[in-house]
């Protein structure tokens, strides 16, 4: 995790609501500059809510809450939070964000709450969510701050996303809990029927499904790590 | 840039407040939700043991509450099978509040044990099935159920499982509709009367059909299905003294019943 702060430089013109620099703010967390694949963050969270596409979609947008807000925050306060307490300023700032997704969770999706249980309280240790803070939000202005950690969040969520729909397809044989491996059977009739795998819906599943993304990205783009 | 300490601890007091306050706010605002789905949920799982999953998706929150207010009737007993409608302090113990987990801690004599009982449509006097509240360990974590049993006291009629932790795909499977079914029309006492448990045999895919007392098991999760048997096998004997109580105190079943 680069802990520098990266400092953009400020142009007097006012810059248009989405300039390419801003775009590339969005873009880049995608796949040049993944928090999963490339910087390999945030895989716990990535192994463990990955089962099923549902959960890992709820789970998906509580990061993209958490981290836009998180980076408005501090991005709002970065001129008057003491550089020395700044750590427990972010923790703060995001453990709060987060108890209050997980109230909502529990008010309005009590299922989803139960399913998720542990792991939406663990976003606050998710190293995407304060590295972002760290790297970006202290430095830059509110509106680059949301457009980064809406990318960032984006970039974590549809890696999440794509293993989890691997893992529900092998492991349950089903997408969003609408069963595929039944309707392709019944297509067939008769014997024809569709074995699920096991090892998808333990967290090797994950490790693996995550392992081959990895591989086939870094071919593409040619990333070697230093 | 380097602050004062006074800066420092001025900014954290505020910072402190301010998140507090915010916090607590939204605590108190969703607070009311919040319970109306915990109580939802609990009732959902009641009526599991004795509907289908189907049935109750198909129910509307406001549905479920209506269906449970009209069809479900509970008390809670003790271990020799008496009712207790009040506890030490004198509080009115409510069935559907019995923190099982905080019971389970507790000697299986002082244990309060709830006691749902489900009435035919539009008959409050009319009893169809009794359900009970059963909780254990698995492999990982707490699991707990929901029992129903027929007028006969013996006949189960349907049961529902919860985990909080069993491993996806293996022990976790025991909220499946498919391994809960499985239950069905399984026995609790012998041929000769006495208290036999329904217990999940070792390995998948045996047909289990003819015996009153034997489940088909779960095949890579023989620790989860042992704790699933002694689960079923402590609070249904905790429960056996209320069952006999019911059976000797009255010719008839349903009027017992309540």
């Amino acid at each position: 995790m680069s802990t520098e702060t990266a400092e953009i430089k400020e142009k007097k013109v006012s810059e248009a609501l989405f300039s390419k620099r801003r775009k590339k703010l969005i873009s880049d967390p995608l796949v040049d500059d993944n928090p999963i694949t490339i910087q390999v963050l945030g895989i716990c969270s990535a192994l463990a809510v990955t089962t099923q596409m549902q959960p890992t979609l709820v789970m998906a947008i509580s990061v993209i809450f958490v981290m836009v807000m998180a980076n408005l925050t501090i991005s709002l306060l970065r001129n008057t939070i003491p550089s020395r307490v700044r750590i427990i300023v972010q923790l703060a700032v995001v453990a709060s964000l987060v108890t209050l997704v997980n109230e909502v969770l529990k008010a309005f999706a009590f299922d989803m709450y139960k399913e998720l249980s542990v792991f939406v309280g663990l976003i606050i240790t998710n190293c995407i969510v304060m590295g972002r803070l760290e790297a970006f939000a202290l430095g830059n202005k509110p509106y680059d701050s949301i457009l980064d950690g809406f990318g960032s969040a984006l970039g974590y969520s549809w890696i999440i996303l794509a293993v989890a729909f691997f893992r529900e397809l092998l492991g349950s044989g089903s997408v969003f809990g609408v069963q595929i491996y039944d309707g392709i059977s019944s297509l067939f009739g008769g014997e024809f029927s569709l074995a699920t795998n096991g090892l998808m819906v333990s967290p090797v599943g994950a490790f693996i499904i995550l392992g081959l993304i990895i591989w086939v990205q870094r071919t593409k783009t040619g990333y070697v790590e230093h | 840039m380097q602050q004062s300490n006074a800066y420092i601890i001025t900014f954290s007091v505020i910072l402190t407040v301010v998140l507090g306050l915010l916090l607590s706010g939204t605590s108190q605002l969703l607070g009311p939700i919040q319970k109306k789905a915990v109580e939802l949920d609990t009732k959902k799982q009641i009526l599991g043991a004795v509907l289908d999953a189907s049935e109750i998706r198909a129910m509307k929150p406001d549905q479920i509450l209506d269906f449970y207010e009209k069809r479900i009737t509970s008390k809670v007993v003790d271990i020799d099978g008496n009712e207790i409608e009040k506890d030490t302090d004198g509080n009115e113990i409510v069935a559907e509040n019995v923190d099982v987990a905080k019971n389970y801690k507790m000697a299986p004599e002082k244990r309060k044990y709830p006691v749902f009982i489900f009435h035919a449509e539009g008959n409050q006097d009319d009893a169809e099935a009794i359900i009970v509240q059963v909780y254990g360990a698995g492999l990982w974590d707490e699991i707990w159920g929901f029992l129903a049993l027929d007028t006969d006291l013996n006949t189960i009629e349907g049961v529902t499982f919860g985990h909080k932790g069993e491993t996806p795909g293996l022990g976790a499977r025991i909220t499946e509709g498919g391994v809960q079914n499985r239950y069905q029309g399984k026995k609790i006492f012998n041929d000769s009367g006495e208290f036999q448990s329904v217990a999940m045999q070792k390995g998948e895919g045996k047909d289990y059909s003819s015996e009153d007392h034997k489940v088909d098991g779960l095949s890579g999760a023989t620790i989860t299905a042992n704790g699933v048997n002694a689960m079923l096998e402590n609070y249904l004997k905790a429960y056996k003294a209320y069952f006999e109580k019911i059976k000797s105190s009255s010719s008839s079943e349903i009027a017992a019943l309540n």
